[in-house]
């Protein structure tokens, strides 16, 4: 299962570099739209730090779904598709491949968001581990997730904007408990254990449901 | 000689119409078949059951031995499958395309390259990203992931079509050479000139099922 997934990850990734379409189109995406609510929120410093943990992570989510959908169209187009399951790769090994290389381009894309904020919103982070702790889960429970319900509708003509239908209201609990891990890093107060909790509990569930059922979907 | 493929009454359907609709078909192992008929006859279909990429729906089928009602991932890797689209990564070098799925059946990479060099891939071609090949070097490319995989049962989904004369022959080469090996070939074509030549059986297909069969040319001479 490993090394099927080492092997989809490197794929997934060595295509990525060399259409870059993570590097001009997600990644401004995401900047662009963290600019854009900036302005329609106006200059006002205080509110601009208050609203900042809810926007990084809209514009985490919403770019996410770009990057998911980018994922899955390297998966080519049924013929492609076909002649990779007739290689008999383990759709766990699968599942857990498109999900570390879709990882690995989150964690690019959050490095740039934050910059975004901390430049943007007069934001000031207080408490390092837990904003990186919760920012390396983030991507895993994201990313799982994605990939999930990209293989769901993967192939299908409506799969574009099906996807952010399906998707975005599952990841609504790691929306709420990464922004509340955001805020707390950044000089809320609360209790953030019990943040990053749900923030890991709903990432692993993620991970495992995609280990369990990518199989079965990818079959049908 | 084990059979490599048996079929009885295989029916398979798409939605509930059935595109197989009780197929009778039996192949030893290192023999090539050739299948005809018009469009929509089910010759492609026939290709996908064996490969297990269409479910069986009725009846009962053997490929190599595994059960086709139920099979299993191992099975798939001893499939190789070429479609009209060779089923290639767009991003990636023709040696790269292969390299990944010799990765994925676990077979060493040393194939590559004497496999492109079989097909005429060469040069420039090899570090090329298949997206700015022809369609026939694509093509040549799919066939050059089949020589380097060598698997026991080959599906070719008209093998012989929109390719240029030397690259007609070059199939013809490597279906023989493959079947002298051991391997088990069923082809579907269009064009008999080519195809029926180097095939032992040459079947044909209408409505789902096979309605007639006879001996090919590959021994004839």
């Amino acid at each position: 299962m490993l090394r099927d997934a080492l092997l989809v990850a490197g794929r997934d990734l060595r295509i990525e570099l060399r259409s870059k379409v993570a590097t001009w189109q997600v990644l401004p995406f995401a900047l662009l739209s963290l600019i854009l609510f900036a302005f329609a929120i106006g200059p006002n410093p205080s509110l601009l730090k208050q609203t900042s943990p809810g926007l990084f992570w809209l514009s985490l989510l919403f770019a996410s779904v770009l990057g998911t959908q980018r994922s899955l169209s390297i998966e080519g187009d049924e013929a492609t598709r076909e002649a990779t399951r007739l290689l008999g790769l383990d759709p766990a090994g699968t599942f857990l491949g498109k999900t570390l290389a879709l990882l690995v381009e989150l964690v690019a894309l959050e490095v740039v968001l934050l910059g975004g904020v901390l430049l943007f919103f007069h934001t000031h982070v207080s408490n390092w581990p837990l904003l990186l702790a919760s920012l390396a889960l983030a991507p895993m429970g994201l990313g799982s997730a994605s990939v999930i319900y990209g293989s769901v509708t993967m192939g299908l003509r409506s799969s574009a904007t099906l996807l952010p239908l399906l998707v975005l209201p599952v990841l609504a609990p790691l929306l709420i408990a990464g922004a509340r891990c955001f805020a707390l890093a950044t000089g809320s107060q609360g209790n953030w254990a019990q943040w990053l909790g749900v923030l890991a509990v709903f990432a692993w569930i993620y991970v495992l449901l995609g280990i369990v059922l990518y199989g079965a979907l990818e079959e049908s | 000689m084990g059979a490599a493929i048996s079929l009885s009454s295989a029916v398979a359907l798409v939605g509930r119409f059935p595109v197989l609709a009780g197929v009778d078909f039996a192949m030893p192992e290192g023999s090539v078949t050739t299948v005809l008929g018009a469009n929509g006859a089910g010759k492609t279909s026939l290709l996908r059951l064996l490969g297990g990429l269409q479910r069986l729906d009725g009846g009962s089928g053997t490929v190599l031995g595994f059960d086709l009602s139920h099979p299993e991932r191992s099975f798939r890797r001893r499939v190789g499958f070429l479609g009209h689209d060779p089923g290639l990564y767009e991003d990636l070098t023709a040696q790269e395309n292969i390299n990944f799925a010799l990765k994925a059946v676990r077979l060493p990479l040393s194939a590559t390259s004497s496999s492109l060099e079989r097909c005429g891939i060469s040069g420039r071609l090899l570090s090329t990203p298949v997206k700015h090949l022809s369609q026939g070097q694509r093509r040549r490319v799919g066939l050059a992931k089949l020589v380097a995989r060598r698997p026991p049962l080959w599906l070719l989904d008209e093998p012989h079509a929109s390719l240029d004369e030397a690259t007609r022959v070059l199939v013809g080469e490597l279906v023989e050479e493959a079947a002298s090996g051991g391997a088990s070939i069923v082809a579907t074509s269009h064009e008999p000139e080519y195809s029926v030549p180097m095939a032992d059986l040459v079947v044909t297909m209408g409505g789902g099922v096979i309605v007639a069969s006879k001996q090919g040319g590959r021994h004839a001479s």
